[in-house]
């Protein structure tokens, strides 16, 4: 027994004859200090664009298609990036996002969508992951700009106006409708085979 | 030989008998406008789509209806029409859209099909955009009687 008692569990356990409190306690906020802003700024940096165009898989396909959408280009010059439509605003959703990464690189790893063939192949899984993300959160990330109780309908089209005030009594959410909006739409046969060309009903 | 020279001579003479006539090609204007060939070309005018309107009449049986609205951005390829999101006739009501004709439906046999038919699936042959640039050419066309208002 007085032998395990020199153990690193024992001795991590036992109170320091060396160090004050006063002085541990500096080093742990020291530490913790240093910690939390690595972790800020990370977080920071890993929530832009430039960051997610760093992988291939996103430059290439992603982002090239929504090169040629109004977020990209507007007559505004009013542009959503990557993160303003994909990442939470909050820090709790955010911080879980980016946990739910690690399956990201570990497919980054094992190369799953590396060609833009086999980005296509994984399209709809993608695109439905996203939709269901967007649906179950009311589709936050759009209405952080888009706000409806901010929207005039007298001023949209007629169209628009229709189909927004409809959507509003039905409580749809802007993912229902406005899917394709900043990237190409997967393969839709199995959403919907009314509107694909030679598929079966 | 003499002969050849001869029809060459009438050639040249008669080339330059019509020269006179090569002013009114002068008077024919190049795609371009009256602009010196060193000169840039003015810009065409940016024709803006029409954006939103009810749906437009029809000037004669089986036209193929206008577009009524702006189509940027839509998508129409082998896995997807967004036309169709709204116009066909799984959707149109939830869409409040116009549904798309059962001659759509028909393949050129003759043959009725559970679909849309291949040749109907690219909306944009018949179905076009309208913007507000004034037409080039005066068109006198009227429809018929039983089509006008």
């Amino acid at each position: 027994m007085s032998d395990n008692s020199k153990g690193w569990w024992d001795r991590l356990r036992r109170p320091s004859t060396r160090f004050s409190v006063l002085g541990l306690l500096g080093i742990g906020f020291v530490g913790g200090l240093v910690a939390l802003s690595g972790f800020l700024g990370e977080l920071h940096a890993t929530a832009t664009e430039s960051f997610c165009i760093s992988c291939h898989e996103m430059r290439d396909n992603v982002y090239m298609e929504y090169k040629n959408t109004p977020h990209f280009s507007s007559k505004s010059g009013v542009r959503a990036t990557c993160p303003d439509c994909h990442l939470a605003r909050a820090f709790v959703p955010k911080v879980a996002r980016k946990a739910a990464a690690v399956r990201e690189v570990i497919h980054k790893v094992k190369g799953t969508i590396a060609t833009r063939e086999k980005f296509g192949n994984h399209r709809l899984e993608m695109a439905q992951r996203v939709w269901a993300e967007m649906k179950a959160n009311d589709s936050r990330e759009c209405r952080s700009c888009h706000d409806a109780k901010a929207m005039d309908y007298a001023k949209q089209s007629r169209r628009a106006r229709l189909q927004h005030i409809r959507g509003d009594d039905q409580g749809l959410t802007c993912i229902d409708c406005h899917k394709g909006i900043a990237h190409q739409l997967p393969d839709m046969q199995q959403i919907d085979p009314s509107a694909v060309i030679g598929a079966q009903q | 030989m003499k002969k050849n020279i001869c029809l060459g001579i009438a050639l040249v003479a008669g080339c330059l008998v019509l020269a006179p006539q090569s002013a009114v090609a002068d008077e024919v204007k190049s795609l371009r406008g009256n602009i010196d060939i060193e000169a840039p070309s003015l810009p065409p005018e940016v024709e803006e789509l029409i954006p939103d309107q009810k749906p437009i009449k029809r000037d004669y049986v089986k036209q193929p209806p206008l577009i009524p609205h702006k189509i940027d951005g839509y998508t129409m390829n082998a896995h997807y029409n967004k036309c169709l999101s709204c116009h066909s006739w799984a959707n149109y009501k939830l869409a409040g859209a116009t549904k798309i004709s059962p001659s759509h439906f028909v393949d050129r046999n003759g043959n009725e099909l559970a679909n849309l038919a291949p040749r109907r699936y690219f909306c944009t042959q018949c179905h076009v955009v309208q913007t507000d640039a004034v037409p080039l050419v005066e068109n006198t066309f009227k429809p018929v009687p039983a089509l006008q208002k």
